[in-house]
């Protein structure tokens, strides 16, 4: 028998090509990873996104303007209700009318409700990732007594649609705010329990801290925003830094991290979460009486149902918004909102008929996805799992 | 609202701004392809303008135009807080410009999605591929003349598909 000399043993050591996705069971999202592996270390990492690719806007080019809120639903489906808002918000800074402070309360009520939905989501889906279910089931429930609301309020669970150019659908209904106040008690307690099962569980944390590390001059040249650049320390936040609706009047913090790594990112959402519940109390506490859409002579809601039936005037211009769409002026304009993910950006343009020319959304998680070969890169292989969930990318908006 | 840059890009290159505009706050300025780059460069270092986020890049199209289409790019300034739109036509029959991915990592998959949609090239990319289609996708979905409602090939099985590149290209370790 031939000996051998255990130094002179050589392993094959050529590098693994590796796919992850683009359907992986830990992977939250259609999403491949081309991975090219030495032993269990990350050498190379291609991202390859476009599975939920559904040509949001050719889909908008074709239809009006209206009619657009549907798709922006599916953007982001975690927090459907900030997209709807972002692009109300764009067509109206195209149309240049304002809506009434009830309306712009409300919008700051709902949008915020949904930051606490796509926050927990994306906790819960990192934490059980790494193996933490009881948490995921704690903040999945937590959303779910949200969505009942949200369901009560627009009639639907998820695709709300609320939105429209010029104000909402309808108004509260009776009682809902105490309703609301309610669910967020349980809320912050469900987040309390999935903290204390956390925060110091020593699996947790070796998984998460300083893994997928980024510093704030790198995550601003990969042009990151939202909690993930907070998460390094760079205290931007569109709601402080270009107030739009009424969030200069309504008092929260913004969070920050000191190391931008995954448990910074997680803890940045956690704490978001809070100032969300802050700013609905301070919300529903200042919400005024009002309108909640701008008057009917503008022309751009639908009339008063009982005008439209019983005046010529108004039947003629409902038909028109229906049938022809909103008259919107020539022009462009980019319009950003912070959405749950980072700064959602609508850059629409119109040649002055009833229909878009174009309408563009920046998707924040596309620019935060684009970094995720640096972040992974050197280290293991099951480090991209919770770096993945914390980087919270949405199929539907990252690839819309 | 940032009108102050505008003018001082229109100082340092007076050749190169074709026109400026400002509509509903957004100021706009549309530069000659030729100097596309070198604008860009003077707002992101210039220590005066220091446009240095990196905020949106997308391509809109204009069938009767010419040039037909237009690279609009959306800059902010992460100190003042001002924002930029840099414009730039492209005509079709030479469909290409500049890439900024010198300039920011986060130009790449923009540029990237820009050429997917509109078939823009950007010189000097080092990986332009699609991004949100797959590599046999025929045409350029978000360009006017292509329909909605158009049909694509069936891509053949990959038994009978050519060989493909390598995934990645060799690096030296």
């Amino acid at each position: 028998m031939e000996e051998y000399r255990e130094e002179e043993l050589v392993l094959p050591a050529d590098p693994m090509v590796l796919n992850m996705g683009p359907s992986h069971p830990a992977m939250h999202g259609t999403v491949r990873c081309v991975l090219r592996l030495d032993g269990e270390q990350v050498v190379e990492c291609d991202v390859q996104i476009g599975y939920l690719h559904r040509g949001f806007e050719k889909e908008c080019e074709a239809g009006t303007w209206t009619q657009a809120f549907p798709y922006t639903d599916r953007l982001n489906y975690a927090s459907p209700l900030l997209n709807n808002v972002g692009y109300a918000l764009a067509v109206e800074k195209l149309l240049g009318i304002t809506t009434p402070p009830r309306c712009q309360y409300l919008r700051v009520i709902l949008g915020e409700t949904a930051r606490i939905c796509d926050h927990c989501v994306c906790n819960a889906a990192m934490a059980m990732e790494i193996g933490a279910m009881t948490v995921f089931l704690y903040l999945v429930k937590a959303r779910e007594w949200l969505f009942e609301l949200l369901e009560e309020m627009t009639g639907a669970r998820v695709t709300h649609s609320f939105c429209r150019i010029g104000g909402l659908r309808h108004d509260l209904p009776e009682g809902f705010g105490d309703r609301l106040r309610a669910a967020l008690v349980k809320t912050r307690e469900a987040v309390e329990d999935s903290e204390k099962l956390l925060l110091r569980n020593r699996i947790f944390m070796d998984r998460t801290m300083d893994v997928g590390t980024i510093s704030p001059e790198r995550a601003l040249a990969y042009g990151w925003t939202g909690p993930c650049l907070r998460s390094t320390g760079v205290a931007y936040d569109v709601r402080k830094t270009h107030p739009y609706l009424v969030y200069d009047q309504l008092e929260f913090d913004v969070p920050v991290g000191s190391r931008g790594d995954n448990y910074d990112r997680f803890m940045v959402r956690l704490e978001e979460i809070r100032q969300s519940m802050r700013i609905i109390d301070q919300a529903l506490r200042q919400l005024p009486d009002g309108p909640i859409a701008v008057p009917d002579d503008l022309g751009v809601v639908l009339p008063d149902r009982f005008a439209t039936y019983t005046t010529i005037e108004r039947t003629i211009q409902h038909f028109k918004i229906v049938t022809e769409g909103i008259r919107v002026p020539p022009g462009e304009v980019y319009a950003y909102t912070e959405a749950a993910n980072g700064e959602l950006g609508f850059y629409i343009v119109s040649t002055g008929g009833g229909r878009p020319h174009k309408c563009r959304v920046r998707p924040p998680c596309f620019a935060n996805l684009q970094a995720l070969p640096e972040l992974v890169r050197g280290r293991l292989l099951p480090d991209i799992i919770p770096t993945f969930g914390s980087i919270n990318m949405i199929g539907g908006e990252c690839d819309r | 609202m940032s009108q102050r840059i505008v003018d001082l890009v229109r100082a340092r290159f007076p050749q190169a701004v074709l026109e400026t505009h400002a509509f509903r706050g957004d100021d706009t300025i549309v530069v000659r392809r030729e100097d596309y780059l070198e604008v860009v460069r003077f707002l992101k270092d210039s220590p005066g303008t220091a446009m240095d986020f990196f905020v949106d890049l997308t391509c809109v199209d204009w069938p009767e135009r010419k040039p037909r289409f237009d690279v609009v790019l959306h800059l902010k300034a992460w100190r003042s807080s001002e924002r930029l739109r840099v414009k730039v036509g492209i005509p079709e029959d030479d469909c290409s410009c500049p890439t900024l991915s010198g300039l920011w990592p986060a130009a790449n998959w923009f540029e990237r999605e820009a050429f997917d949609m509109y078939g823009v090239k950007f010189v000097g990319h080092p990986d332009l591929r699609r991004i949100l289609l797959y590599d046999e996708f025929q045409g350029y979905p978000l360009r006017k003349d292509y329909p909605k409602d158009r049909r694509q090939p069936l891509v053949p099985m990959c038994d009978d598909a050519p060989p493909q590149p390598p995934p990645f290209p060799e690096r030296p370790h």
